[in-house]
């Protein structure tokens, strides 16, 4: 398997706290790596080292490499705006930008970025929603409000919109924390065949979810990556005890 | 028995909430006392020439008119030089400086001038445009010196309002490979408008009003017709209510309090402009 981000010896921090310790990852290739652990462990701080937000928060400071095909995205010489063009996002919470159409929300990253043509952004708004499985949906009613959809469309719009901008890997931070079951599903069938075409990490609290959409999992811990593995191994036959403890809910 | 278990937790509760809104209704009692006796002895006074003709009669009869172009002039023209630098500043200040000992100081700063008495801008404002970047008594250094009272009113609202949108905004727009400007201008900006704009109808507002600003700076006595350019004096309501109701003889009560019931109705329909402006702004953008 081709690995496309690799982590070496990451430490990140707020002001003086200390909330990952010395992460060392490799996440392949049009795989999805699910991260686990209980709040506060570092989970959405390191996904969000890759696309270098972590640095946007005042008083955060990082240390360490993370190579996106073999390239050191913290280089001097790397413009994080193109790394966070090949690395997408999508939160925690369904967050449309609210004055906007559904059609210039998933247009939104494209616009931001100087593409004004009004049939390549069509052909792209189209192909993003039919991606984010959310055409069929909207396709009537592309001028209405972004925040007139379901929370589990406005979350599929939101995916839509990351996927506008063309990138190769997309980070999710606990996607379908703030939806209920049929809309999580929808969500997970998503990333289930995004990922013949991209590279996923996803930040999730669930084990079942964790479970159904990844193939690899991460177990953090106190901001220490504990276990890495094949999702159903460490399912079935955790290495480390504090694993197992977590995923059999003794804890977190 | 204890004297409080002798009254229920809900009377107690009714009479707190009593006592509440009979206080709140003292707050009331003052605006609407003052604004009854001004409209009381103001309105005989009000007429179409009154608010269109010059004074006439050493300002004892014919109209405010010069007055109220005045003080438009002055509060359009301060609200013009203090708004962009003002909310400059603030996007400034809070998405760009970092936490460190100048920002310190400048807050620090933006603090202490919001609490300078406004007499003491009208002499900064003297020896600075008046006098010594030659401006004279006029427009342009009445507006600019009531420009650097509100820079404090609006700096601070700005910033509160755009402290006030969810963090979420700005990481979305850069998470889509927005550049930090893009992200505040798309993402940030038009959700902090109605907060922005409340701070500056309480700025305008406040300009509309004081005299001791334009004392030095622009204000005349009596002039007998309207001011030609930017850098002729000019007559402002504050200051000509303040020259009828102590320095002129005679005048009838009529006119001293009708002037008073045009700054407040200026002021009051400059903020109802304002608040319908936000309310627009608001329901559009809403999140």
């Amino acid at each position: 398997m081709n690995e496309q981000v690799n982590v070496i010896d990451l430490n990140a921090y707020f002001g003086h706290i200390h909330v990952l310790k010395g992460i060392n990852i490799a996440i392949e290739q049009k795989q999805v790596t699910a991260i686990i652990g209980p709040s506060g462990c570092g989970k959405s701080t390191f996904i969000r080292c890759i696309n270098r937000l972590h640095e946007v928060v005042p008083s955060a400071r990082l240390s360490g490499e993370v190579f996106l095909d073999g390239k050191n995205i913290y280089a001097p010489d790397v413009d994080p705006i193109e790394i966070r063009h090949r690395v997408g996002m999508v939160f925690q919470r369904p967050n449309p930008f609210p004055v906007l159409s559904i059609y210039d929300n998933v247009a939104a990253g494209l616009k931001l970025n100087g593409v004004r043509k009004r049939g390549q952004l069509d052909g792209i708004v189209e192909e993003s929603l039919k991606m984010a499985a959310l055409w069929d949906e909207v396709k009537d009613k592309l001028g209405a409000s972004g925040v007139s959809l379901s929370g589990g469309q406005q979350q599929r719009l939101c995916i839509a919109r990351a996927l506008a901008v063309k990138p190769e890997i997309i980070l999710f931070d606990e996607p379908c924390s703030a939806l209920d079951p049929i809309s999580t599903g929808k969500i997970e069938e998503l990333i289930f065949r995004l990922k013949q075409d991209y590279t996923i990490i996803i930040v999730t609290h669930n084990m079942q979810q964790a479970a159904r959409v990844s193939d690899r999992a991460a177990f953090f811990l106190l901001g220490e990556l504990i276990e890495f593995d094949r999702t159903e191994m460490m399912f079935e036959a955790p290495a480390d005890k504090r694993t197992e403890d977590y995923i059999t809910g003794r804890f977190g | 028995m204890r004297w409080n278990n002798l009254i229920s937790v809900a009377a107690k509760e009714k009479i707190a909430f009593g006592a509440l809104f009979f206080i709140t209704l003292f707050i009331l009692a003052p605006v609407v006392v003052v604004l009854w006796i001004i409209f009381k002895n103001g309105i005989s006074a009000i007429n179409w020439e009154f608010l269109t003709a010059m004074p006439k009669e050493g300002m004892r009869a014919g109209g405010i008119f010069p007055a109220i172009v005045g003080t438009l002039y002055l509060v359009v023209g301060a609200t013009v030089c203090s708004l962009p630098l003002g909310i400059l500043a603030a996007i400034y200040l809070s998405e760009y400086a970092k936490e460190n000992a100048l920002t310190r100081l400048i807050n620090l700063a933006i603090v202490n001038l919001s609490g300078v008495p406004s007499v003491v801008y009208g002499l900064f404002g003297f020896s600075l445009f008046v006098v010594f970047l030659k401006f004279g008594a006029s427009i342009v250094a009445g507006s600019l010196t009531l420009a650097i009272m509100n820079l404090p009113v609006i700096i601070t609202s700005t910033r509160e309002s755009l402290k006030a949108v969810p963090d979420y905004f700005r990481e979305v727009g850069l998470s889509l490979g927005a550049s930090r400007w893009q992200t505040v201008r798309h993402a940030v900006l038009p959700f902090a408008l109605p907060g922005i704009l409340t701070g500056t109808i309480l700025s305008i507002a406040r300009a509309a009003g004081e005299t001791a600003p334009i004392l030095f700076t622009v204000a005349a006595f009596y002039i007998p017709h309207l001011p030609h350019s930017v850098f002729d004096q000019a007559m402002a309501l504050p200051y000509h209510l303040y020259i009828i109701a102590t320095q002129i003889p005679n005048i009838p009560n009529s006119y001293r309090y009708g002037t008073a019931l045009v700054l407040i109705l200026m002021v009051l329909l400059m903020n109802l402009v304002a608040i319908i402006i936000r309310s627009k702004f608001r329901r559009k953008y809403k999140w």
